[in-house]
């Protein structure tokens, strides 16, 4: 029966915390928790990932009131009636294809954040794991969504992307009638890539975000030192470098938003195909079987794993080190050796590889947006290679790496 | 703190630059969409030469009465030459279709010609593009119709408005070269001059490349008006924002 817990609320939120505990989860994961408080510039990208999330639920579900899931339909139910004859229906679209961008710039950001202040080590292996499962169901559905207004760039993006599939040996071709429901992306295609994009997907995001954070305040979080601040707690329980998530992040937060605010709004009012890397010429011509563009890429987001896709000359294994390139993020916790998490403290060695990555990964990025001349190609190659030798020899570099001594108490910059 | 910020700015700023492709060499068209006495004459120059074989499939004239200053009344008699409806969108003037018992567009052509609507968002650096196209035509005695065109090679579209420009011919490659650069694109010498001066010419390409520009994205007209707005509101947000954070993080240290 109700009243068997106690509360201290009275009127409605009593009542309702007489039966669900919603003030012991407004403070587990708010009000009494306690985060390292030398947060840095790199620990906004989180939130501001979240905030991108709603964005595109929220936008999506009204952009799906007036998009048609059809061959003959999409691409004139998204540049007529949606972007010209729905009232704001313009900027709703903008909003949602330039939050796809921002969304991946926040993530990859987010976690480069991880890859410097070594987020992903005990106790927070379940946490980083996590979040490479949200990586891995954004750019599916990222792809889905890129293929639903059937411009001439979904078309052939979806013609490539889904042909992968056939290098698989044997069942290959099968797949891949399977998956599109014909012989080529088609009616059939879409219908089902747009029950994916606005059913399928965006419950796995958000049942994995919840995951990764439930999993996040379970065990606390890092901080740019890499220190474990529930080592140092006062009389009550609270670490002594914590402080309450709410208000103090809360509102340091906001100051994100608003920063993050101006330049989406900027890109959103002022830039929305932003150079064609938001938004690419090519898909503003109808999807056309009978013609192949002249060069066909995907969004840029995509291009890192891309370039490595076409710099292997066996499509097959392409194929596999592509799959591998993102697969490896899974092992990064258990391929890190070293005995401090932060980047201050590691030593000469660790600095460099992590720099000479950040370099592959960018070049790479760059690479895959080109028509591929064999030079690039040769360059893709040393960058793929430098991706992965970041990662193989983790277990070596991170173990004979000098280290500085970590001090027991975070320090404040700024 | 700032310090930390600027370089991923500059990172992010710096992206478009990236793409930057190849193609013809196309000269900087100048349209500007918010001159409306420039829309409107695109408007009219495109319906009197363009639109009977180009639709606009995405364009309605109530919106373009609407966008452009024009009343019901000037649209319907000036703008539309095909009896379509006020609410309805802009359908060319000749049937495209081809065998069927009038001739079509695509039997003088050989290939319907293109819905126009999305033209200026479907090419890299779309308005300068139509700018440069309706600038290159040259007669080629080669071609089944008479004409080429040095921005889309072979293109099946004649010089509808070679009355306006004249005719110009193609400086033969060699000589062009020699004269010193090479990102300037082909030069033509006018042979005959038409009812423009050159000048005049290029402003007759400038509006049509407005107008084209205006129907690839009409909401282009709202969004920077509003863009303004929204960042200073958000400015004022962060502002506001920032003073809260500062008072409630004075007693951390």
């Amino acid at each position: 029966m109700a009243g068997d817990r106690t509360t201290t609320q009275s009127g409605v939120l009593g009542w309702i915390d007489q039966r669900m505990p919603v003030v012991d989860f407004w403070n587990k994961h708010l009000a009494q928790y306690y985060a390292p408080k030398n947060f840095n510039i790199w620990y906004y990208f989180g939130s501001l990932a979240l905030l991108l999330l709603v964005n595109q639920i929220v936008t999506g579900i009204w952009l799906a009131m007036y998009y048609k899931p059809s061959a003959a339909e999409a691409f004139a139910s998204v540049e007529l009636t949606i972007m010209r004859d729905v009232e704001w229906g313009w900027l709703l679209r903008y909003m949602h294809s330039t939050g796809a961008s921002f969304f991946f710039i926040m993530v990859y950001l987010h976690m480069f954040r991880a890859l410097l202040y070594g987020s992903y080590q005990k106790p927070r292996e379940l946490v980083w794991v996590l979040g490479v499962l949200i990586f891995l169901a954004m750019m599916a559905e990222a792809f889905l969504g890129y293929v639903l207004p059937w411009g001439q760039m979904s078309f052939w993006g979806a013609q490539v992307i889904v042909s992968l599939f056939g290098a698989i040996p044997i069942i290959g071709e099968g797949l891949v009638q399977w998956i599109q429901g014909d012989y080529l992306p088609s009616d059939p295609t879409i219908n089902r890539f747009f029950a994916l994009h606005v059913v399928a997907l965006p419950i796995s995001l958000l049942g994995l975000v919840v995951l990764h954070l439930g999993a996040l305040h379970e065990v606390g979080s890092n901080n740019p030192d890499g220190i474990d601040i529930k080592k140092k707690k006062d009389a009550a329980g609270v670490p002594l470098d914590g402080i309450a998530f709410h208000p103090y992040y809360t509102v340091k937060d906001l100051v994100g938003v608003g920063v993050f605010g101006m330049l989406f709004a900027f890109v959103i009012f002022f830039e929305p195909t932003f150079g064609d890397l938001f938004l690419e010429y090519d898909n503003f011509a109808p999807a056309d079987p009978m013609v192949t563009p002249a060069h066909i890429k995907p969004v840029w987001y995509f291009t890192p794993y891309y370039a490595m896709l076409r710099a292997i000359p066996d499509k097959l294994m392409g194929v596999v080190v592509m799959g591998a390139a993102v697969m490896i993020l899974f092992l990064i916790p258990w391929l890190d050796r070293s005995p401090v998490r932060s980047i201050r403290y590691r030593g000469p060695i660790t600095k460099i590889a992590l720099t000479l990555f950040t370099i592959a990964f960018v070049t790479l990025g760059y690479l895959g947006l080109q028509a591929g001349s064999e030079l690039q190609k040769l360059v893709a190659q040393i960058c793929t290679a430098i991706y992965f030798l970041f990662f193989f020899l983790m277990p070596v570099y991170t173990k004979i790496d000098s280290v500085k001594p970590v001090p027991d108490r975070v320090t404040m910059h700024d | 703190m700032i310090k930390r910020v600027l370089p991923w700015l500059f990172v992010l700023f710096a992206m478009p630059a990236l793409a930057a492709g190849d193609g013809p060499v196309l000269l900087q068209s100048g349209a500007n969409i918010s001159d409306q006495a420039s829309l409107q004459r695109g408007a009219q120059l495109y319906v009197n030469y363009c639109g009977s074989c180009h639709s606009l499939e995405y364009m309605r004239y109530s919106r373009l009465a609407k966008d452009l200053g024009l009343t019901e009344e000037q649209v319907m008699r000036d703008l539309n030459f095909t009896g379509g409806k006020f609410g309805e969108t802009m359908k060319a003037a000749m049937p495209a279709g081809l065998g069927t018992e009038a001739i079509g567009s695509e039997d003088w052509f050989g290939k319907a010609p293109p819905d126009l609507s999305l033209i200026a968002r479907a090419r890299q650096n779309g308005p300068n593009y139509i700018y440069t196209y309706l600038l290159s035509f040259y007669p080629d005695p080669t071609r089944p119709i008479g004409w080429n065109n040095t921005v889309f090679p072979n293109a099946s579209m004649p010089h509808v408005l070679w009355e306006r420009q004249g005719i110009q011919n193609l400086r033969k490659v060699d000589e062009h070269t020699e004269s010193g650069g090479h990102a300037t694109g082909p030069a033509f010498d006018l042979l005959k001059p038409g009812t423009r001066s050159v000048d005049e010419y290029r402003q007759d390409a400038r509006d049509i490349t407005a107008f084209l520009q205006y129907v690839g994205e009409p909401a282009a007209l709202d969004r920077e008006k509003y863009g303004i707005w929204v960042i200073l509101y958000l400015l004022l947000f962060t502002c506001v924002a920032y003073l809260l954070k500062h008072e409630y993080w004075k007693d951390v240290h």
